[in-house]
This record gives structure tokens, C-alpha cells and sequence, in this order.
């Protein structure tokens, strides 16, 4: 847990030598607990000031990757139990698992379909990410065959080696070593084989337990056998065990400062039933996984899997924003009506998705207001006669259409005296104050 | 190091709201943990979801949902009656949308007959909601209050803009009542002052702070309940103690993603399982917020929350 300014600096030399570049010890001390500075920049500190500054300024959920290269998936640095505290930073990784008793054809069809999951929502390039291949066949040899197949076929995906046997493990991580892959891993019956062959290739480790006392007494023992990059699967099988075990992890790292469980966490939601699967992974989503593994991935399951982890990790004080130009919704003529609103991707997305039930097709011009809605765009003055008038100007929407008429939102009525002696020629209509009202407003001036 | 659960300790506790009549009645709420920790807490009441019907044939729903009810939904009744007994619907929620001045325009009487007729034919307990027009709420929810006067059903919504004639009909007729404000925690808790300054019983009230569905705003209503219920648990804030709605159906069925066909968006499979997944993802996230009564439409989509809220439990 943090330490304050006075307790860091009871731990200093108190010599007052200006070596850190401050003028005091004291002074040092307050800029450490405020992490603005390094106590390496202290030339005296003691060894154990060291470890114990170190252990206090240790993030209290452990972060490091899952794979190598650009895809990997960055696991931990969770620092609040509610997004809304702050925000979520680390989206957690999907992961599909499949057996190595399965065929050559299904391995390979795993693998490409997690290659071609990728898809863009709202600027975001959204995947799945990791492979899980479990060690069902009993025969390394295959084991090893297996994992080699899908490493081949997914080149930039994550590997989980689901085998707790440490022979077909061993062989398997060596095969991937290059690819960092995740062993799961270890239980109590086999950690000291399982810390061995994750610290001789350099691999981070699950340790798998049944409930949390378990978990923290495996934990602290494979710390104790020099494996630091831990993931956690507390057993937890049902809904209710998923949402119990991880509040109770995370709330043990956060307010606690209990190192045991201060690591990034698995979850495995296989369910019979795809939709099933996807609704348990919902509660693992939003509560606090890390890695979710999957039994398997289809299109439609990918697309609202991945929406709702960008939704639960969108910083609640960045506004999502999308990006400023005039979209054509329907397939618009150059007489079909010209609204504009602002670049808050929730107005964007309501009132869009309005016109388009209009059927009426038309043009929909977005102004950036930097991510706020059309109201508080208009109060914080980014949203101005002014500015409107420029952004279409500067669109050469004119030459694209055969009318001057522009429909504003009708909470901004207000700007269109003023929109009109800037934008000379054009006739300004006061559209809607609601989207909702959008349908019926297009219709009746179509008709 | 020893392992100690981490307990929080809750102050407060969301209230009790029961609905319906006989055997059938429902009690939602009543918990005094976060949701589904119940290691910490009493979780007396589990979530409930109600079937969303309309008063007139769904012409506005995608085909995927409205093809379900094809053969039931010319008529409010037959509908409402599928649902309690093929669906096994433990609450259905009715929507006057024919009385929206853009649609049908239709009377508040005629809102109030079929309240009396869905009523007499079923016997699970009934949500009763309007268009979501200010103004004509306003009188068609006191008529459907007046004709469902005994029945003890939620009505709704009570808004900003016309909560006071709302609020004094189901004062009058004994009904629960739903208060709507738009995705402000604050907004949400001055209605519920509003509403029991004039007198109503804050342990009828329902809150609701406006759904949004997955990918349109999921993340402010889910950050908004869980607001509100954190308010209401660890400050013991009696304003926002009400149990929570999540209007989900309606929101989730317009968003492209449940209404784009295979054809025009083959990247995204399917068009059935995306639409029934959108609406059960929307649900059990909003669940994990704090919802305590759900109006969902698609069958699948329910039964899959339904398992979902089992294993929660």
C-alpha cells in the first residue's frame, strides 16, 4: 500500500544532502509519495529503505503481457473497483480454447478464425486474442504437434497452454518459447515442476486453485520459487462464483494491499450454448477478468463481445468522439435534406440511427465539438453560429447539393438568426429538440 | 500471509417493492449488497423480467423479434396470454404506443379497455407504460391507472414533465410507479425527492435512469446504477434506495446491430444470434449494475438471462 510523505521519510537518511536535487529529505519525501520522482535519485538510502519503498510503490495488481509483438495484451494495473472512480485500462483478452485430440481441419479453423476476428468499431480495432490448447489427448508428442499447428496458423496470437502435465508442458513451452506463452498451469500437486519450466523459458504462470485461501497460499508459494509474472484462476465455475471470487481479488489487491492476490485473472466460462457462453462472459467482462477463455468464437458472438468490453473499459471522462464530416445516410440525391450535429459518438449514434429509421436518406453533417453533445456544445462555445458556418463552408457541400437549406437540432433554435447572416444564401429550418422525433419530421417534409 | 475475505459493510438497503395480486405477485428488491456478492449481504429478492407486449401489432420492431409474436400480436390479450402461458412470463409489461400522437393517436380510454381486457386475462402481474410522449402520458397513464385500480401493477414513466398527475393516479389507484430521468444520477434522485414531496410512498417507487443498449451508451447507464446503488448501500441515501428498471427491449431492438441483415454486414454473422445476444448482453450487463426488473422482448434472449440470473443466484 502507499506510504505517505512522513513515512517515506522516516525511512531516508535525514542528511539533508541536496544530492536528489531537493533541498531537504523531507522535501524528497513528499515528492516520492507522490511518485514524481525515482529513489534511485537518493545516492544513500539504505537496502532496506530500498525494498521496503520498493514493496510500497509496487503497483498493487501486477501488469505485464500476455503474447509478444504489437498484439499482445497488456494484463493488471487495475487501481479502482468501479469504472466510474476512474477508468478500467487494460481491456481484458478473449481466448478460445480447443483441444489437441481435435483434427488437423479444426485446429487450423480455430486458428484462422481468430487471425480474421479483428473488426473496427468506433475507431477501435477490436480482436480476439489468445488461443487456449488443452492437453486432452494424454500424449505429448501431439500435445506439442497440436500447439505447434495453431502458433503456425495464428502467427500474432497469444498462446495459453491449457496442461497441467509437466512433460507434455514442457515440451509445448519450448516448441513456443518465442511467443511468451501463458502456462495453466499450476496447482499444488505440481508447482514446483510448473515454476521450473516457466522460469527456465521465461513464461508467465497461472496458478489454479480451488477458492481464495488455496490461491494465496499458491501464490506466495511460486513467488517463492522466483515466478513473479502470476495469473489467477481461483476455480471459480458458476456465475456466482466468478462474480464473488474476482470482486473479492480485486478488492483484496486494492484496498488491502494483499500481495497474494495482486495479479491478473482468468476466468474460464465454457458453457453449453453459445449465447449461454457469452452472457456468462458479460459477468466476467464487467467484473474484473483479465483473460476470458471461450469455447468458441462465431462472428455475432466476436461483434457483442467486443462492443461490451470497449464499453466497459471507454474512459468515463474522455467523451467517445467520431470523426468530423457529412455522412451519407440511405443513398441520398442531391436534394435530400442536410441536418448537422455534433461529434459525441452517443448524439452521433442516436440520431443517426433516427434518420436511418426515417428511411428518408439524407446527408447527417458531424462537427467536431470535441466529444460533447449538442447542448454543451452550444453552452461551452463549440458549437457556434460561427463555427457551423465555417465547418460548411470549408465541407464543399455546396457543390454537392442543389438546395441551401440546413436543419440544425432544435435545442439549438437559438443559432438560426445568426447561422443565416453568416451563411449567406442558405435558409436555415429548425429541426427536432429530441432525436426521436427525427422519423416523423423527415417524413413530413419528404411527403 | 493469511487470506480474510474483504467484506464491505453497507449501511443501506434497496426497498422492497411487490407488484401484482395473489399467488402471482412478485417482490423485487430488498437486498443490502452489491449485486450477486452474497458473501456480504441478504439477496432476498432474485431479478425479475417482465415480456414487453404493445397495444397495437409491432410494425416497428425487427423482423427477428416481431416474427415470434406474429400470430399473437394483432390483439393485445392473445398476446399478453401467450406470453403468461406458452412463455411462462413471470410479469408482462404493456406499452401504449398506439396512443403516441405520431402513431395512432388513439384515446386514453381506449388505453383504458385494453388494460381492463389484458387484465381480466391474465393473472401474472402487469406493467403498464405509455408512449413515452410527455403530454399524452399524462392522461392516458391516469386512465390505465384508474382502470387497472386494484390490480397493484407498476405504471410508468413518470418524468420531469409530467410526474405530478402521474404520481397523484397512482397515489389514488395504489399502484407502483416508475421515474424516468435521462442518465444523471442526479437528475434521478431529484425526481424521486419530487415525487415523495408530494406524498408518494418512496417504497413504491422504481427508478429508472434510462437504459441504453450495448454499444449505444451501455456504459453510461451501467455506470449511473451502479451509482446509484453504491449511494443508496454505502451513504445510506434514501433517495436512492428504489429498486432499479432496465427497459432493455427497447433501446436494444432499433441498433443496427439488431436489425442490419447478413447480407448487408456479413462480418457480423448471422442476424438472429447478434440480435438475440445484443439483448441478452444489454440485460446481464445491466443486472450486473444493479437492475432489479428487466422488460425484455425476444423469447431466446430471455430464457438465456433467465439461466444466467440461476446461476447468479
Amino acid at each position: 500500500m502507499a506510504l505517505t510523505g512522513v513515512q517515506i521519510f522516516k525511512l531516508l537518511p535525514k542528511t539533508n544532502c541536496k544530492k536528489c536535487g531537493f533541498p531537504t529529505c523531507l522535501a524528497f519525501a513528499m515528492a516520492l509519495a507522490q511518485a514524481k520522482v525515482d529513489l534511485a535519485k537518493c545516492p544513500d538510502v539504505s537496502e532496506e529503505a530500498k525494498k521496503t519503498l520498493g514493496e510500497a510503490s509496487a503497483p498493487p495488481i501486477r501488469t505485464f503481457n500476455l503474447g509478444t509483438g504489437e498484439k499482445a495484451v497488456k494484463m493488471g494495473g487495475e487501481t479502482v473497483l468501479f469504472r466510474h472512480d476512474k477508468k478500467f485500462f487494460n481491456p481484458c483478452a478473449l481466448a478460445v480454447n480447443i483441444k489437441d485430440n481435435s483434427s488437423d481441419d479444426e485446429l487450423v479453423k480455430i486458428a484462422t478464425g481468430v487471425v480474421s476476428s479483428e473488426m473496427d468499431r468506433v475507431g477501435q480495432k477490436l480482436r480476439v486474442d489468445a488461443i487456449s490448447v488443452e492437453y486432452a489427448s494424454g500424449n505429448v508428442s501431439q500435445y506439442e504437434k497440436a500447439v505447434k499447428l495453431v502458433a503456425e496458423k495464428a502467427p500474432d496470437a497469444a498462446l495459453i497452454l491449457n496442461c497441467k502435465d509437466a512433460a507434455a508442458a514442457e515440451s509445448a513451452v519450448k516448441a513456443v518459447a518465442a511467443r511468451k506463452p501463458l502456462l495453466y498451469g499450476a496447482a499444488a500437486e505440481n508447482a514446483e515442476a510448473m515454476a521450473a519450466i516457466a522460469k527456465t523459458h521465461g513464461v508467465p504462470l497461472c496458478a489454479c486453485a480451488q477458492g481464495l485461501d488455496a490461491l494465496s497460499a499458491l501464490t506466495e508459494k511460486l513467488q517463492g520459487l522466483g515466478i513473479n509474472d502470476l495469473v489467477l484462476d481461483s476455480g471459480a465455475k458458476t456465475a456466482k462464483e466468478i462474480i464473488e471470487h474476482n470482486t473479492q481479488i480485486r478488492r483484496s489487491a486494492l484496498k488491502k494491499g494483499f500481495k497474494p492476490l495482486g495479479f491478473p485473472i482468468l476466468n474460464c466460462v465454457i458453457r453449453d450454448g453459445s449465447a449461454f457462453e457469452a452472457a456468462v462472459a458479460t459477468v466476467s467482462i464487467a467484473k474484473y477478468a483479465s483473460i476470458v477463455v471461450l469455447s468458441s468464437i462465431e462472428k455475432w458472438k466476436d461483434l457483442a463481445l467486443f462492443t461490451l468490453r470497449q464499453n466497459i473499459y471507454t474512459d468515463p471522462q474522455v467523451p467517445m468522439q467520431v470523426e468530423q464530416k457529412i455522412y451519407k445516410i440511405g443513398e441520398p440525391s442531391a436534394a435530400s435534406p442536410l441536418m448537422i450535429t455534433t461529434n459525441f459518438s452517443l448524439t452521433y449514434f442516436i440520431v443517426s440511427g433516427e434518420v436511418e429509421n426515417s428511411k428518408v436518406p439524407s446527408r447527417l453533417a458531424v462537427m467536431d465539438s470535441e466529444g460533447l453533445s449538442v447542448l454543451t456544445a452550444w453552452a461551452a462555445g463549440k458549437f457556434t453560429a460561427a463555427k457551423i458556418a465555417q465547418f460548411i463552408k470549408d465541407s464543399g457541400i455546396e457543390s454537392e447539393i442543389t438546395h441551401k437549406e440546413l436543419i440544425i437540432p432544435g435545442q439549438v433554435a437559438i443559432l438560426s438568426g445568426a447561422l443565416e447572416d453568416k451563411l449567406e444564401g442558405w435558409k436555415i429550418v429548425v429541426g427536432p429538440r429530441e432525436a426521436n422525433a427525427i422519423p416523423t419530421f423527415l417524413k413530413t417534409r419528404a411527403s | 500471509m493469511a487470506y480474510v475475505v474483504p467484506k464491505e459493510s453497507y449501511n443501506g438497503k434497496v426497498l422492497n417493492v411487490d407488484f401484482g395480486k395473489g399467488d402471482k405477485a412478485l417482490v423485487i428488491g430488498g437486498e443490502n449488497a452489491l449485486p450477486f456478492l452474497s458473501f456480504e449481504g441478504e439477496l432476498p429478492n432474485r431479478p425479475v423480467i417482465a415480456c414487453e407486449i404493445q397495444d397495437t401489432p409491432p410494425t416497428d420492431w425487427p423482423e427477428t423479434v416481431r416474427n415470434v409474436y406474429k400470430d399473437v400480436s394483432g390483439d393485445p390479450v392473445t398476446w399478453a396470454k401467450y406470453c403468461q402461458n406458452d412463455l411462462k412470463a413471470k410479469a408482462i409489461a404493456l406499452r401504449l404506443v398506439s396512443t403516441h400522437p405520431d402513431r395512432d393517436n388513439r384515446s386514453a380510454e381506449d388505453a383504458a379497455k385494453t388494460i381492463k381486457d389484458v387484465l381480466s386475462a391474465i393473472n401474472v402481474p402487469l406493467i403498464i407504460l405509455g408512449s413515452n410522449h410527455i403530454e399524452k402520458d399524462a392522461s392516458v397513464l391516469v386512465a390505465a391507472a384508474e382502470a387497472a385500480s386494484g390490480y397493484n401493477c407498476i405504471i410508468g414513466k413518470a418524468q420531469e414533465g409530467n410526474y405530478k398527475t402521474i404520481v397523484a393516479a397512482a397515489l389514488a389507484h395504489n399502484h407502483k410507479l416508475i421515474a424516468m430521468s435521462e442518465l444523471d444520477i442526479n437528475l434521478a434522485k431529484q425526481l424521486n425527492i419530487l415525487i415523495t414531496q408530494m406524498g408518494f410512498d418512496k417504497e413504491k417507487l422504481i427508478t429508472d435512469p434510462m437504459c441504453s443498449a450495448l454499444g449505444y451508451g451501455l456504459e453510461y447507464t451501467y455506470s449511473v446504477m451502479e451509482r446509484i446503488r453504491l449511494a443508496g448501500l454505502m451513504q445510506n441515501d434514501a433517495t436512492m434506495q428504489p429498486p432499479i428498471l432496465g427497459d432493455v427491449g427497447m433501446y436494444v431492438w432499433k441498433v443496427k446491430e439488431t436489425v442490419a441483415s447478413e447480407a448487408d454486414v456479413a462480418e457480423w454473422g448471422p442476424l438472429e444470434e447478434r440480435g438475440t445476444a445484443w439483448e441478452a448482453l444489454t440485460a446481464t450487463a445491466m443486472l450486473i449494475a444493479g437492475t432489479n426488473l428487466l422488460i425484455m422482448r425476444h423469447p431466446k434472449a430471455i430464457s438465456i438471462v433467465e439461466k444466467t440470473i440461476a446461476e447468479l443466484t
